[in-house]
């Protein structure tokens, strides 16, 4: 089967400002991929572009085995924008009924009744686009874009809107479309969010990816440090595994021992490191603390 | 969160499976009846409907009034049927007026149709969709249409119904003045669409505006051509008009008005409005159906071409 999304040297220009400067990617079928990157970075672009809502400058997108803004390419895909909006003066089922009609979804009413109450909009499907909040509105466009099942989706920034509880709600979706085949390229500015649900993560910084991996790849090894009655001592080079060795020389050296950390860098610290803003040293997390 | 029935297990599988995108002309109606609903639930057509009955009800009084007067003034002997003079004056004057409601209607539907819809990101859900982009533009010009279209000749109808019932008037011609109108704002509904592709709202709108002006202009040209004899101004007038079909759509329908009369009735008619009026065979037809085809095949470029 073709990948969910192969991205092949893709540049894109507005006159002199570089966008894209040939960028690399590939979904597979189900997974869950994170685009992160700055402001400015591209992403959405390289997103608009898979869409076939912008041409490219260069390289190649193909959607599903299809090119990016073919018919069967967008047949294959859903899609919610960073700054979407509904006509105010549908109702939510309106909404859905028009979609599914111009994607030529068999789902009926039954289709659009079980997408409203996936996010947990089932109570209002006559309610007006107008008349709904703006996380409302969010789910809703959650719900446009699974419209007719697709294999493939293309989500910006799709918790902006949300609260807590909201952002937990679309995270167990996802995990849930993950399951079932879905591939889903997650564009969001939430570290943790991404590091969460992930599968594999891209960092994208003026228009090249920077760094890539799976958020375990990225968050790499920070040492680990041993509380003994002299203080806290580290040792930078040490990983996880080091840490009972570490202990048992020590104790056999004749210290005791009260604690141990071992430190991870978190994604947000791999991404500011691979955005040209690297943490401070003292910034770096334990990854848990031992008695 | 509620489970994800949404997905159902055997759609879920073999995510895509059931999808059949529309036809390409499926996909236009079905763009042009959104649009045509959202008309409808904006109450568009309650505003049109009153402002029409209030149009409507001072033609009547105006059509009503100058029957009276024309009847205390005329004479048998001066050779001039005053019934056509004045019923024909009143009608074409209602025509101008039909054409520029016409126009009103068609570009607010239009204006903002692309950029403005993409600016507010209205547009790019639909367009991720198997919806061509060339689909899009003629499901908004087939909604626009669909509305002005019967718009303009069903006032046009219920205006020579008027003069008919107070001035016992009907034009010579009904049909060809009824679809040189309805041909006229299918084209500014056009003109306004493809504007919209590279103008911001208000700016298509101000200049679809000036071009019924510009149209306007070569009409009243045509008539100081015609008064000082001037060829030149003539030949500008024509040009402009032909560049500008709506114009000669609405000139010839005005010629159809009173296509019959001749006389010394025929001389007044054209002392009046009609003094612009330009009849014109089927090549106008032609030139003003590849004239659409041409803004059209102009937009689709032009609207292929963008970055959204």
């Amino acid at each position: 089967m073709a990948p969910a999304l192969s991205v092949t040297g893709l540049r894109k220009s507005y006159r002199s400002v570089h966008a894209l400067r040939g960028v690399d990617l590939e979904l597979g079928t189900g997974e869950l991929f994170g685009l992160l990157g700055p402001n400015g970075a591209g992403k959405s672009t390289l997103v608009k572009i898979a869409c076939g809502l912008v041409r490219p400058s260069g390289g190649a997108v193909q959607v599903c085995g299809h090119p990016a803004g073919s018919a069967a390419a967008h047949a294959s895909l859903g899609y919610l924008a960073e700054l979407f909006r509904f006509p105010d003066w549908c109702t939510a089922d309106e909404l859905l009924g028009l979609h599914q009609e111009l994607t030529g979804s068999a789902g009926g009413r039954e289709e659009r009744r079980e997408l409203l109450e996936l996010v947990e909009l089932g109570h209002v499907p006559d309610r007006r686009v107008g008349a709904m909040s703006k996380g409302m509105q969010q789910r809703l466009g959650l719900a446009q874009a699974l419209i007719g099942a697709p294999r493939l989706l293309l989500l910006d920034e799709p918790t902006s809107a949300l609260d807590p509880a909201g952002r937990h709600t679309v995270r167990a979706l996802l995990e849930r479309l993950r399951e079932r085949g879905v591939s889903v390229l997650l564009n969001s500015h939430l570290l943790s969010e991404v590091e969460l649900v992930c599968d594999r993560v891209a960092i994208i910084n003026h228009g090249s990816v920077v760094a890539a991996g799976t958020p375990a790849q990225l968050s790499r090894p920070g040492g680990v440090e041993v509380e003994t009655a002299a203080g806290w001592r580290t040792f930078a080079e040490a990983r996880r595994d080091d840490a009972p060795r570490i202990v048992r020389e020590l104790v056999a050296a004749g210290e005791d021992v009260y604690g141990v950390r071992v430190l991870t860098s978190s994604l947000e610290d791999a991404y500011l490191e691979a955005v040209g803003r690297a943490p401070a040293p003292d910034e770096a997390r334990p990854e848990g603390a031992a008695a | 969160m509620s489970a994800p029935a949404g997905l159902a297990p055997e759609r879920a599988r073999d995510p895509g499976a059931r999808v059949d995108p529309p036809g390409e002309l499926r996909a236009a109606l079905i763009v042009a009846r959104f649009s045509l609903r959202e008309s409808l639930r904006r109450r568009v057509f309650v505003v049109i409907g009153l402002l029409t009955f209030v149009f409507l009800g001072l033609y009547g009084l105006a059509t009503w009034q100058a029957f009276k007067a024309a009847d205390e003034f005329s004479t048998s002997e001066s050779g001039v049927d005053t019934e056509a003079v004045v019923g024909a004056t009143l009608a074409g004057l209602a025509m101008f007026a039909i054409l520029f409601l016409g126009t009103v209607l068609a570009v607010f539907l239009t204006l903002g149709a692309v950029r403005g819809d993409a600016e507010r990101g209205l547009l790019q859900p639909l367009l991720v969709r198997p919806l061509p982009r060339r689909t899009l533009l003629l499901g908004r010009w087939l909604g626009a249409t669909a509305v002005c279209a019967p718009y303009v000749i069903l006032v046009a109808l219920a205006c020579f119904a008027l003069t008919a019932a107070l001035g016992d008037w009907w034009p010579d011609r009904t049909v060809t003045p009824l679809l040189s109108l309805a041909l006229g704002v299918a084209i500014i509904a056009a003109l306004s669409l493809a504007g919209s592709i590279a103008l911001a709202s208000t700016a298509n709108g101000i200049g679809v505006f000036m071009l019924f002006g510009a149209g306007l202009t070569a009409g009243l040209l045509g008539q100081i051509a015609e008064a000082l004899n001037s060829d030149t101004l003539g030949d500008v007038s024509q040009i402009a008009t032909w560049a500008l079909p709506f114009e000669a759509l609405y000139q010839a329908g005005l010629a159809a008005l009173t296509v019959d009369t001749v006389g010394w009735s025929r001389l007044a008619i054209d002392l009046g409005p009609f003094g612009g009026a330009q009849s014109a065979g089927f090549d106008l037809w032609l030139f003003s159906l590849a004239y659409l085809v041409a803004i059209g095949a102009l937009a689709v470029a032009a609207f292929g071409r963008r970055d959204l």
